[in-house]
């Protein structure tokens, strides 16, 4: 069974399709670097693969199950644009409010593990207002991974981050994908998505223009697939 | 096809309510409160029809809901419209009338006030709709809002009424005799509110289908 | 986890967060307490039989005061896109929007008891005389402004012009709970305990309640994921 399987969906706002007729499947382990211009839906896309939103047409499974069921969201962690934790509580109530919801067996021990492993535990106490902003990053880093997620949605994850809190989550991701964890990311910072991805998706205006395994050119070469298979 | 049906429902309406409107002109005054007492062939119909609209827009949002199908949102912006411009004029009416028989322009009967507060809260739900621009969003957020605000609807009836029954108050309006040879003439005239209110819907509908249409279209231009 | 682990989890982050900011406890309490003393302007020289109806201006002012407090309830979502984390997590929107309540609740109660006796300060009303009664009149109304306050709040959280619209939709759903809940309170403060007339709006108060909790928990999932 495939981690991510995207059958045919279709997003409206109101009577414009955002999202025309999407198939992409994503087997365990794989990672899929989603690209494409803004606008073209990659946010739209992954919202609704998280659970999100709903797909006006189609359907999402992950690991089988609709995005939107407790089974299902219990496997799925999610990195947006905002870090997604509260400003006025500090590192560790974050983190172990988020274990709680997940139900983990020990959340305050789970907290402080993943402070640990993305650098913060000297700040575990500090209020996240205080905080620079890769240590921002970072703690939304440790959210995403708290519950020991098999499906990782990251939208745009490169995107101004720091160094060190990029040198992070290449690592962690690196852990995961080792794992056997599946990925699927957005991205424009192509070149240190395409070292990680194993597939390669572009989105343009809503519709899937290519779809397929990773290739050296790509690498070599990270606008190669715009300009094979995206508009000029 | 529509465009025919329109029209010729318009035409009726205007018709029946030019006869309806002659007719009751020509009727006798009423015994104790002479000719304003006629303006109940109006004030009634209209709320009626607003009570109706309102049930209407509820079935109209629960079907959106589960269909999804924006129709059904046009359908329920357009007859909540109308349906607030119908209960306007029945304040308005109810308010002329109190105005002529007791000299003021508004008095806190159980009635009035109820109308005017069912009127709030439909004008809210209009302006929830104006606030939001997705239109996904707009047809959802208006659905549960117009739910809720229908199950208000008796809530405010029955606590209004008992309000003015613990501290009683003149009724406002009301009063006088309905004479019985009255009733045919009262449900033409219904017959011509309702239709009027049907036109105004359609007509409300088209230009949801339409501005729906624009929308899309303005979106596809921006994305190319 | 367990539906009421879920709800009072939220609970607790949602009233943390709020006693250690203080941003809409204090502005309200500040909004409750100018009202107040604006309303005495207005009553100043009324008669004694006026004291008798003063009852009723209380729950003008819980309801304003209460609405700066609701406002926050899900905008203190916004910043960081919390929002998204809490709807990705495996609680149901029903323990979502239960948790906010009550921590929203529990506020605005407070709101309320602190106004209470500079209530009877400012208008020489001897508001305790019924103090049980009253206190039940406290929980159902308040219960009452909490729910439709919270839902709004939901409704109006990624909207334009938020905080207008908030008290635009609350309030006139509200008028059936606020007008039974003002009819309870100014015999009660006046010293009259409630009575076969008015124990309608005791019951009407408890049945608002409870369609509207009903109602709320049913279609907040809808509001939530669209």
């Amino acid at each position: 069974m495939s981690a991510v399987a995207v059958d045919g969906v279709w997003k409206y706002y109101g009577d414009y399709p955002a999202l025309r007729d999407i198939r992409l499947e994503a087997e365990p382990g794989a990672c899929l670097a989603l690209i494409g211009r803004n606008g073209a839906g990659k946010t739209t896309l992954l919202r609704i693969l998280a659970g999100f939103s709903r797909p006006g047409r189609g359907e999402v499974r992950i690991f089988g199950k609709s995005p939107r069921e407790g089974e299902a969201r219990r496997r799925i962690g999610f990195i947006g644009h905002g870090i997604a934790v509260y400003d006025e509580l500090s590192a560790v109530e974050n983190l172990t409010l988020f274990a709680r919801l997940y139900g983990l067996p020990d959340p305050r021990r789970a907290a402080l593990e993943w402070l640990e492993r993305t650098g913060l535990a000297r700040v575990a106490t500090g209020l996240v207002r205080e905080f620079s902003r890769g240590m921002r990053q970072r703690l939304a880093v440790a959210r995403a991974f708290l519950h020991g997620p098999s499906v990782l949605f990251l939208d745009e994850p490169f995107t101004a981050l720091d160094d060190r809190a990029i040198a992070v989550l290449q690592g962690l991701l690196r852990e995961a994908l080792a794992e056997g964890k599946t990925i699927v990311m957005s991205t424009h910072q192509l070149r240190e998505a395409l070292e990680l991805a194993s597939h390669v998706a572009l989105l343009n205006r809503g519709k899937v223009a290519f779809d397929g395994p990773r290739t050296p050119e790509m690498v070599a070469d990270p606008g190669y697939v715009y300009e094979r298979y995206g508009e000029n | 096809m529509t465009n025919k049906i329109l029209y010729v429902l318009g035409a009726l309406a205007m018709v029946l309510l030019a006869r309806d409107i002659y007719v009751i002109a020509r009727l006798p005054g009423e015994v104790e409160q002479g000719a304003i007492f006629k303006i109940i062939f109006f004030h009634v119909p209209v709320a009626i029809t607003a009570m109706t609209a309102a049930a209407v827009a509820l079935v109209a949002s629960i079907l959106f809901l589960v269909t999804r199908n924006f129709r059904y949102d046009a359908l329920a912006v357009s007859v909540t419209e109308v349906g607030l411009a119908f209960l306007a004029a029945n304040l308005v009416t109810g308010s002329i009338w109190g105005r002529v028989i007791w000299g003021i322009w508004w008095t806190w009967d159980a009635r009035l006030t109820s109308a005017l507060v069912c009127w709030l809260l439909y004008a809210s739900y209009l302006m929830l709709r104006k606030a939001i621009d997705e239109p996904t969003q707009r047809a959802t957020f208006a659905a549960v809002w117009s739910i809720f605000s229908f199950i208000d609807v008796p809530i405010v009836i029955f606590s209004i009424k008992w309000w003015r029954t613990q501290h009683p108050q003149p009724v406002f309006w009301g009063g006088g005799s309905f004479p019985a040879d009255w009733g045919r003439i009262f449900a033409w005239n219904m017959l011509a509110v309702v239709l009027v209110g049907v036109v105004m819907t359609m007509v409300r509908l088209r230009q949801e289908d339409a501005q729906r249409e624009l929308d899309s279209l303005r979106r596809t231009a921006h994305a190319i | 986890m367990g539906f009421f682990r879920q709800v009072f989890v939220i609970m607790a982050k949602d009233l943390r967060a709020e006693i250690r900011t203080k941003e809409a406890i204090n502005a309200s309490l500040a909004f409750a307490l100018v009202i107040l003393l604006l309303f005495s302007f207005a009553f100043e020289n009324s008669d004694e039989s006026m004291k008798d109806n003063l009852g009723g201006l209380l729950w003008i002012v819980f309801a304003f005061a209460g609405t700066l407090v609701l406002n926050r309830s899900f905008a203190r979502e916004l910043p960081n896109d919390c929002l998204d984390a809490l709807i990705a997590a495996p609680i149901s929107g029903a323990a979502l929007f239960l948790g906010k309540a009550l921590a929203n609740y529990v506020l605005v109660l407070g709101v309320e008891l602190v106004s209470l006796p500079v209530f009877g300060i400012f208008y020489d009303v001897r508001w305790a005389r019924q103090f049980p009664e009253l206190l039940l009149v406290l929980l159902l109304g308040t219960w009452g402004l909490t729910v439709i306050g919270t839902m709004s709040s939901a409704l109006t959280v990624n909207i334009r012009l938020r905080e207008v619209m908030l008290p635009m939709l609350t309030y006139p759903i509200l008028v059936p709970a606020l007008l039974g809940a003002m009819q309870l309170t100014s015999p009660l403060v006046a010293g009259t305990p409630i009575g076969p007339e008015t124990v309608t709006w005791l019951k009407m108060l408890i049945g608002f309640d409870a369609i509207y909790t009903a109602v709320s928990l049913f279609l907040v999932e809808t509001v939530l994921v669209s």
